[in-house]
């Protein structure tokens, strides 16, 4: 009667999460109903003071909630009636455009920084001061300057996901083996195919893990950012559903930012999977 | 020319010490190898061995003297000098095959990917590792990488081969394979070679010559030594020749004790009247003492 690690693992996951939603049904249930209220009045009190019912959604009024927004996530009414897949679609174009410019910046400067002594210690007090920033620090900064809320929201992810990457990229750059370089010294390889061809096989590992970190902070941070800048996004449903009190969906929308990110770094660490090789 | 294909001048090593002065692992070494000839330098860890490979493979520079290759100075690595290294040295995201078509590529950049991969696979099948090509080297036992990195430094057809302690790191049988089958594959070319090892037994069994090193800091070639072995000889075989001894004597004497001891021995020798020119290093040939060898032997030698 052995039966496999993954699956005693699934199925201990499942009792957990039984044991879990079985807690909070339980907490969240209502008690029995005041007697002898006038219904008029009951209803203004709300079910809270007469049926003892927590303001806390249970799990069934969540199940339903999500089966309503999963059955139609694209629709559009309007600025604050948008369907949950548009709003993470935005928050997701955000962190790729943001992502994405940065990669442009720290992969070619961490070379550099990663083969220049020189560079790297020139620029290493610019980057022990950036690198600890909080990223909404920036925020009033590039409202200022850039004067858009949309794109300073997406430069607030670039200098995020920014140091990670650039630092990684410079750490592995700096540390292929000596030896490899070697060999395309003796083969006298040069400068560009030595990069392509050496350096960055070698140090393409390193370069993803930078990466890796970075997706997951700048899927941190885009919801902070777009609780700030407001409009669209993910960040923003969740606080315009704050304002209407809609607890439930933002029960809802926190369970959609933890599947997508991990989604995310899924992707990410497939990528280091596909470049990674055994030594 | 053929005379000295290789001419090492006066190469010295400097590094700084601790207290800013610079030490030097070696100083004033002078010798040569000819066109197509088996050199093997021996000595202890620290006396710089490694460093003469590096310079006359241009990835080091001497902090004096020069190297001349064909004729002309060595200023930077050359394809025509291929590195057999002791950590093999492959690059662990190609395939065998891939290896040693990088080599091939950088050697002729204009060859269409077919003939490259031609070349690659004959080269590979050279070594014994057709079947292989498609393999990673973390597939690979220790003998087998060591191949592909023969194979890639010979794919390039290098005037000369550097080896850097190439079988150390291998166990015995595969060791003993793989030194046949440099030394079949060395005579077959007439391929120049300059090896560092620790093996006696190695170095005279490959070797034309043996260069001496004595210990470092500041280690000098003591003697080169003309191997007398026949330059047609088994491995299994070697040891039965009547020099054979007197040879592996020679330089195990010199390793325990004289490559210690070798500045005394120096002062001694010209205390005596006998002057060493660091530019022409003793060369010696060990051989049997006559008295020693059975008639027939001699008889037959």
């Amino acid at each position: 009667m052995t039966t496999s690690l993954p699956f005693r693992a699934g199925l201990l996951s499942l009792v957990i999460l039984a044991i879990f939603l079985g807690a909070w049904h339980i907490a969240t249930a209502g008690s029995t109903p005041i007697a002898n209220i006038d219904p008029e009045y009951a209803k203004l009190l709300g079910q809270t003071a007469t049926q003892g019912k927590s303001a806390m959604p249970g799990p069934l009024d969540v199940g339903r909630a999500l089966w309503t927004h999963l059955r139609d996530p694209f629709y559009d009414r309007g600025t604050n009636d948008k369907g949950i897949g548009v709003q993470i679609a935005w928050s997701v174009a955000r962190v790729a455009a943001g992502y994405g410019l940065a990669i442009l910046v720290a992969l070619p400067l961490g070379f550099v920084i990663g083969m220049s002594a020189l560079i790297s210690r020139a620029l290493d007090p610019f980057i022990q001061i950036m690198k600890p920033i909080s990223p909404l620090a920036w925020m009033p900064l590039a409202l200022y300057t850039i004067k858009d809320s949309g794109l300073s929201a997406i430069f607030v992810i670039f200098i995020c996901s920014l140091w990670p990457m650039l630092i990684n990229t410079a750490f592995g750059v700096a540390s292929v083996r000596r030896e490899w370089l070697n060999v395309a010294r003796t083969l006298e390889v040069g400068p560009l195919r030595k990069a392509f061809t050496v350096i960055l096989p070698a140090a393409a590992p390193t370069i993803l893990t930078g990466m890796r970190i970075s997706i997951g902070i700048a899927w941190l941070v885009i919801v902070a950012a777009e609780m700030l800048v407001g409009g669209t996004g993910i960040g923003y449903f969740v606080w315009n559903e704050w304002n209407n009190l809609s607890i439930t969906n933002v029960i809802i929308a926190i369970l959609v930012i933890g599947v997508v990110g991990m989604a995310l770094d899924l992707v990410l660490s497939r990528l280091t999977r596909l470049v990674s090789y055994p030594e | 020319m053929s005379e000295r294909f290789i001419s090492i001048e006066g190469i010295a090593r400097a590094y700084p010490a601790a207290d800013g002065l610079p030490i030097a692992v070696f100083e004033d070494l002078w010798f040569s190898i000819r066109r197509g000839e088996f050199v093997c330098a021996i000595g202890h860890s620290g006396c710089g061995k490694t460093t003469v490979l590096n310079i006359l493979a241009g990835l080091d520079e001497p902090s004096t003297g020069v190297v001349v290759v064909d004729g002309k100075g060595i200023e930077g690595p050359s394809l025509d000098r291929a590195v057999i290294f002791q950590s093999h040295a492959l690059l662990p995201w190609k395939t065998v095959l891939g290896n040693v078509a990088y080599a091939v590529k950088s050697r002729w950049p204009n060859w269409s990917a077919d003939k490259i991969k031609a070349h690659a696979e004959k080269a590979l099948g050279v070594v014994g590792l057709s079947g292989a090509e498609f393999k990673k080297p973390a597939e690979l036992s220790g003998g087998m990488k060591q191949r592909v990195g023969i194979a890639r430094a010979l794919s390039i057809e290098p005037k000369i081969l550097l080896m850097d302690e190439p079988f150390s790191a291998l166990d015995a049988l595969t060791r003993g394979t793989l030194q046949d089958e440099v030394r079949r594959i060395c005579r077959d070319t007439s391929q120049t070679v300059f090896m560092i090892t620790h093996d006696v037994d190695e170095a005279i069994y490959l070797a034309d010559k043996i260069v001496l090193m004595t210990n470092g800091p500041g280690a000098q070639i003591a003697e080169i030594v003309d191997n007398p072995l026949p330059i047609d000889r088994a491995r299994t075989e070697v040891h039965k020749h009547p020099d054979y001894y007197a040879v592996r004597n020679h330089i195990v004497d010199f390793l325990v004790s004289r490559s210690k001891n070798f500045a005394e021995e120096q002062a001694a020798r010209v205390a005596g009247g006998l002057p060493r020119n660091n530019r022409h290093p003793p060369v010696v040939r060990p051989l049997a003492a006559p008295a020693l060898m059975p008639a027939a032997t001699r008889a037959a030698s």
